[in-house]
């Protein structure tokens, strides 16, 4: 129970600390962030819009392990933990892709610009909606669960494609890109210490919130099936 | 183990040599994609590197209407049972996967003809490239839609989620290909464009080996 409160303060603190402190030219204060050359005060998004992206990552890569363990173990339990990771991917997907857009609008002047990472985003979102489209489609549960294990694993070997590729194929304009020349690498060396500890502050909690959250999902999940087997054998 | 697929091969061949089904699909569905361009082109002079990207929308959309038919057809014919008792998971793939290869190389040389021939701007400077690119491609392309066709086979609604499913993972692919054709189209030499074309021959290495190993799950019921 304490550790809930905690993630309440936390969770609390950051969004304050995230939305409230003011963003200066030479801070002085310890609640003051710096100045980024290039992205001014639409920097802000990057306590609520990077942990959004990192989740769907973390989502997507649970969501292939258990489905690995699910087709070395043929245990239903791991297909649940699987669909609740990937459930919650996808409402962090499109998360990450609204949030992302929005920030796009003001910094770069549109919505979608179809930049490297901006192309990874969307074949995640395909790739989550290609897999519950499957899941749906299918009535019996151990098929269900072996068919959309096989395709969760084919489909994380894309993965390393997108980071390989996308960088020769088109230019980066996302902060933190390669070819980025005036927001250049944020984490290491723009930020300040406050900012850096705020932001991984944010991190962390959107982490912890994320574990409890998938906790939750896939134990009703499994209760559902327990439920649903009670009733139907009578 | 060798034979045994070949045979499987053989055996497709002739069903399709019999009812042609796939193939008339095919050479209408490339005629019709490609007319639609025409078309909708009108009198505009369309650039050289558009061509090259419209390429490769006729040849996925071809794919996806043609190459989902290599494991629905056991399916609907109900001799999948007979298929499992006979052959292994891998021989039944590799045969499979032949037959595909087969199909996509005819399907893609029409589709690269008769494109040709309709647009006066898809005018290739680089052969060599684009046929390295042209055979890598296929490949991959043939690989990716043979093991989805497998998973789709198995699921209820057949035709409608094979595009939905294959598009997600042929992409990286796609975007590669396109990629290395506006090489070739420009004139780019052949060692720039080296790691692209090593990073699709990479393609169709991991999705061949993954293909292989995740078959068995899919097939055994």
């Amino acid at each position: 129970m304490a550790w809930k409160i905690f993630l309440f303060l936390l969770l609390s603190f950051v969004s304050v600390a995230g939305i409230a402190f003011p963003i200066v030219e030479n801070p002085t204060h310890w609640y003051e962030f710096p100045l980024i050359k290039g992205l001014e005060q639409n920097a802000k998004i990057i306590f609520f819009h990077v942990p959004t992206a990192w989740l769907t990552v973390v989502a997507f890569l649970m969501s292939t392990i258990f489905s690995i363990r699910y087709l070395a173990r043929k245990n239903l339990n791991d297909d649940a933990k699987s669909y609740a990771a990937a459930q919650l991917g996808i409402i962090f997907c499109i998360l990450a892709t609204i949030t992302g857009a929005v920030w796009a609008k003001f910094a770069w002047g549109s919505y979608w610009s179809w930049d490297p990472r901006q192309t990874s985003i969307f074949a995640l979102l395909l790739i989550y909606g290609a897999w519950f489209a499957l899941r749906s489609s299918i009535e019996s549960e151990e098929k269900r669960a072996t068919l959309s294990a096989v395709y969760s694993i084919i489909a994380f070997l894309t993965v390393p494609f997108f980071i390989f590729i996308m960088p020769r194929i088109m230019k980066g304009l996302h902060p933190g890109s390669a070819d980025d020349t005036n927001a250049g690498p944020i984490v290491n060396f723009k930020m300040n210490g406050n900012m850096q500890l705020i932001f991984f502050l944010s991190l962390t909690a959107f982490t912890i919130l994320y574990f409890w959250m998938w906790n939750l999902g896939y134990k009703s999940l499994i209760f559902k099936d327990k439920i649903n087997k009670i009733y139907t054998k009578g | 183990m060798n034979i045994k697929a070949f045979a499987l091969f053989k055996k497709d061949f002739h069903s399709e040599l019999r009812t042609r089904y796939a193939v008339n699909a095919l050479i209408m569905f490339i005629i019709v994609a490609i007319s639609v361009i025409l078309f909708s082109i009108g009198n505009e002079k369309i650039s050289q590197s558009l061509t090259g990207g419209l390429l490769w929308v006729v040849i996925f959309f071809s794919a996806m209407s043609g190459l989902s038919r290599a494991f629905v057809s056991e399916e609907e014919r109900g001799t999948t049972m007979t298929l499992q008792l006979i052959a292994s998971p891998s021989t039944v793939f590799s045969g499979k996967l032949l037959f595909n290869l087969i199909l996509v190389f005819v399907m893609n040389i029409v589709i690269a003809l008769l494109y040709s021939a309709m647009f006066d701007a898809f005018v290739i400077k680089n052969f060599l490239l684009f046929l390295v690119t042209f055979l890598l491609g296929n490949i991959g392309l043939a690989i990716s839609s043979t093991i989805i066709a497998a998973i789709i086979a198995k699921a209820g609604s057949k035709g409608t989620l094979y595009p939905v499913l294959s598009f997600p993972i042929l992409l990286p692919l796609i975007l590669l290909l396109v990629h290395l054709t506006l090489n070739s189209l420009d004139g780019t030499s052949f060692d720039q464009s080296l790691f692209e074309l090593a990073m699709v021959a990479c393609y169709d290495v991991i999705m061949l080996s993954a293909s292989y190993m995740l078959f068995d799950f899919v097939w055994k019921d």
